[in-house]
């Protein structure tokens, strides 16, 4: 097959795979009596039903805001902290037991700490969910400040750019691909610990949704309540690659160019 | 670091009763460990977290390899991975609930759906990242298809896999902790869960550090296998750490 | 105007210290171009480090118009082996070209000026918002130079600066180092292991021994100006030049092996 052709082939299968798979779906469910899996036209009318506008505001609203507070606070201390942090090895040295010590708690079980010592309302959710995201970005900075080519340390040096024009303008910079990939990993654990959250000790949000439907045995809507947070996962990432491909264009270039 | 958390209770500045002085909580620890419902615990959790990762493997390893060597079927199957990969497990819990009950398989579904992924990018990463000239030299000396991607692909992309085992066993252990504490599966997430709502907070500090212990143990573990397997591979190689 | 003063620099402690300068001393005047060559590995990034104030001397010092140098002074500039990484990958061509003078606060047209003209000067007008990766290591080069002039040193460092780029670009940075120092007035020391070079762009030249580094013989150099790479190469006062340098190096390199070999002592490894 030439190559063409072959080009062709594969641009096709990738639009029609997923249509297809999407049709399979809905024919092998439309004949079903399986209570579990109720038809996809089902779903999908319940998911235009619930979603689209009726719950936004009573459910979506709070997860995303909860989300949101949490993931900007890991991001701002993650990033402020690891800036400082990068830049002096003593401030490393003291601080890496703590950080070892509370980065290895495995998220779920501070659930339970976070609500004995918080309670069960939205600060909690939003400490959870900072709390966890913070490790990743954190980290990521440290790493990204200490791998600055020296070269690059010596010039910044040498012209005498220091203080807060270093940090703004190189360090900041420099670190930046290395931050965007934590905070991509956070961003999927914010999801995730929200849904948790939510699913643990809440009275409204998507993730107490679906678990309420699932008690009440309220099928198609808890499959519009998966659907949705999968269609959320799938935007809040695909937006988030968008951000990502716009802000490091200069390091696409420059590593593609090292690499050749 | 250790001291403040033993003084701070001890005088007030903490709340007493929500943060029991760490010696409390390591001597609960102890005590812990001459327990047979502990270790039921750990074994519980540990079975989950075996069976999630190694069924997960089993299933995205061959078919990242497949995936991954051949390009039309990567196009293909991409966009249905892209959009069923950030589904979060947890969103799945519900379903898992009704499917599986509470028991040890919903346990098992939601950590093998979790890790599944984390193994199959890596593999499919992993698989695609060969060097082409690797493979155009073992083209050019005539090996086929199958051979190539034995002798030349798969070599390379085993760092990656073994990343992406390391990566998976985490995510397993969390998912497994997880469905224990929000479903009530028996394990040490249920036990922590329990714990706290009877008001036992030295035992529920006790059981979340070993759960952190177990997970560092479990990573320990899995790093030393990695080198011992992995040692004649060029990034285990001593002095090639640099960069 | 320079004054490297009994330099010296050790790395390391004990056993396995490395001497890397010996005793180093020489002056620079003013306007002057001056190369140092030297074999390889015998301390000609470790000298400019501390006469840049990146690196402290472990002895003696180096000062600039009779001040000591304890850091990177204001009125110096040192451009860098590896112009890829050092320069800005997520700024352009005028954005890296303008962000040292930040730290002269000028006001913001007599910077855009500046910036230009440096620009101009190396001939990379048409790329002032292009990215460094877009670029070819000599266009590279040639930006760090710029950064460099915009910059308005009085004294000018540059190491083994042309070392990485092909044969053809090397010439024509040599020129145009040669034409921007005419502009600009700038005072040069230029590093290189490329004798041919050093002959070729300098006022005067200093030959160094391998490690621990001394001055090995100071030359001056009385070609005309300006030079040429066809006719001031083909000058019998060239030749002369670069064989007596290339012997001065040769001979205090095989005076330091046989060294090496009769006393068994480990010899000054190259890099």
């Amino acid at each position: 097959m030439t190559a063409r052709r072959r080009r062709w082939l594969a641009a096709g299968l990738e639009v029609t795979v997923p249509i297809l798979v999407l049709v399979a779906w809905g024919l092998w469910s439309a004949g079903s009596n399986n209570y579990y899996y109720p038809p996809l036209t089902d779903i999908l009318s319940t998911f235009a039903d619930t979603w689209l506008f009726e719950r936004v505001g009573s459910d979506v609203v709070p997860s995303l805001m909860r989300m949101g507070l949490g993931y900007g606070i890991a991001v701002l201390v993650g990033i402020g902290l690891g800036l400082l942090l990068g830049q002096s090895p003593r401030a490393r040295r003291a601080a890496a037991p703590i950080v070892e010590f509370l980065r290895a708690i495995p998220p779920p079980a501070l659930l339970p700490f976070a609500i004995l010592v918080i309670g069960v309302d939205d600060s909690m959710k939003v400490f959870i969910i900072a709390f966890v995201c913070l490790w990743p970005i954190l980290l990521n900075t440290i790493d990204g400040v200490t791998g600055i080519d020296p070269t690059l340390r010596e010039t910044t040096r040498m012209y005498g750019i220091e203080g807060r024009e270093r940090l703004w303008r190189v360090m900041l910079p420099a670190a930046s691909p290395q931050i965007f990939a934590g905070m991509r990993t956070s961003l999927s654990l914010a999801l995730i610990l929200m849904v948790i959250s939510e699913m643990v000790a809440s009275t409204n949000g998507i993730g107490y949704f679906v678990l309420q439907s699932q008690r009440t045995f309220a099928l198609p809507e808890m499959w519009s309540g998966i659907l949705l947070l999968g269609i959320l996962g799938y935007a809040l990432n695909g937006a988030f690659v968008l951000i990502e491909r716009r802000v490091l264009r200069w390091h696409r270039g420059a590593h593609a160019s090292a690499l050749s | 670091m250790l001291a403040l958390f033993e003084i701070l209770p001890r005088i007030g500045v903490l709340p007493r009763d929500h943060f029991p002085p760490i010696s409390e909580t390591l001597a609960t620890l102890v005590e812990q460990l001459g327990e047979g419902s502990f270790w039921e615990a750990v074994y519980n959790t540990l079975q989950g977290w075996a069976l999630g990762l190694g069924i997960a493997a089993v299933l995205a390893i061959p078919i990242g390899i497949v995936i991954g060597s051949s390009g039309l079927l990567y196009r293909a199957t991409r966009v249905v991975i892209e959009f069923l990969r950030p589904i979060p497990s947890v969103a799945l819990i519900p379903l898992a609930i009704l499917i599986y009950g509470t028991g040890l398989k919903s346990k098992v579904f939601l950590a093998t759906f979790a890790s599944f992924w984390q193994l199959l990018v890596a593999t499919l990463y992993g698989v695609q990242d060969v060097d082409p000239v690797a493979t155009d030299t073992a083209r050019s000396f005539g090996f086929s298809r199958i051979q190539r991607l034995f002798r030349v692909t798969l070599p390379g992309a085993i760092p990656y896999i073994a990343t992406g085992v390391r990566i998976a066993s985490a995510v397993s252990l969390i998912l497994t902790v997880t469905a224990e504490l929000v479903i009530g599966s028996a394990g040490l997430g249920r036990s922590i869960n329990i714990a706290r709502s009877g008001g036992n907070e030295e035992l529920m500090y006790a059981l979340i550090l070993s759960t952190g212990i177990l997970g560092l143990l479990l990573n320990t573990v899995l790093v030393r296998v990695e080198r011992r397997l992995l040692h004649w591979h060029p990034s285990h190689r001593p002095g090639m750490e640099s960069a | 105007m320079l004054k490297v003063d009994h330099l010296g620099k050790t790395y390391g402690e004990g056993d396995t210290a490395v001497e890397a300068i010996g005793d180093l001393e020489f002056e620079v005047r003013e306007k002057e171009f001056v190369c140092i060559v030297g074999p390889s590995g015998c301390g000609k990034t470790t000298l400019l480090k501390c006469i840049s104030g990146l690196l402290a001397p472990s002895r003696g010092e180096v000062r600039l118009h009779d001040q000591r140098i304890d850091g990177p002074p204001e009125r110096m500039a040192l451009v860098f082996q590896e112009y890829g990484r050092s320069l800005y990958p997520w700024m352009s061509v005028r954005q890296n070209v303008a962000f040292p003078l930040r730290r002269k606060r000028h006001a913001k047209r007599e910077a855009a000026e500046l910036v230009e003209r440096a620009v101009e000067s190396v001939d990379l007008t048409g790329f002032l918002e292009r990215y460094p990766w877009e670029l070819s290591g000599g266009m590279q080069q040639r930006v760090a130079i710029a950064r460099a002039l915009a910059y308005q040193p009085e004294i000018m460092l540059m190491d083994e600066p042309f070392a990485s780029v092909d044969a053809q670009t090397r010439a024509d940075l040599e020129d145009l180092i040669l034409e921007v120092r005419r502009q600009y007035g700038v005072t040069v020391v230029f590093v290189t292991h490329d004798i041919d070079e050093s002959v070729y762009l300098g006022d005067r030249i200093v030959v160094l021994t391998p490690a621990p580094t001394q001055v090995q013989e100071m030359l001056d150099v009385e070609l005309p100006d300006p030079r040429d790479q066809l006719e001031t190469k083909e000058l019998p006062e060239f030749t002369r030049l670069r064989a007596h340098v290339y012997r001065s190096i040769k001979r205090r390199g095989q005076a330091a092996d046989r060294e090496a070999v009769s006393e068994e002592r480990p010899a000054a490894v190259g890099s």
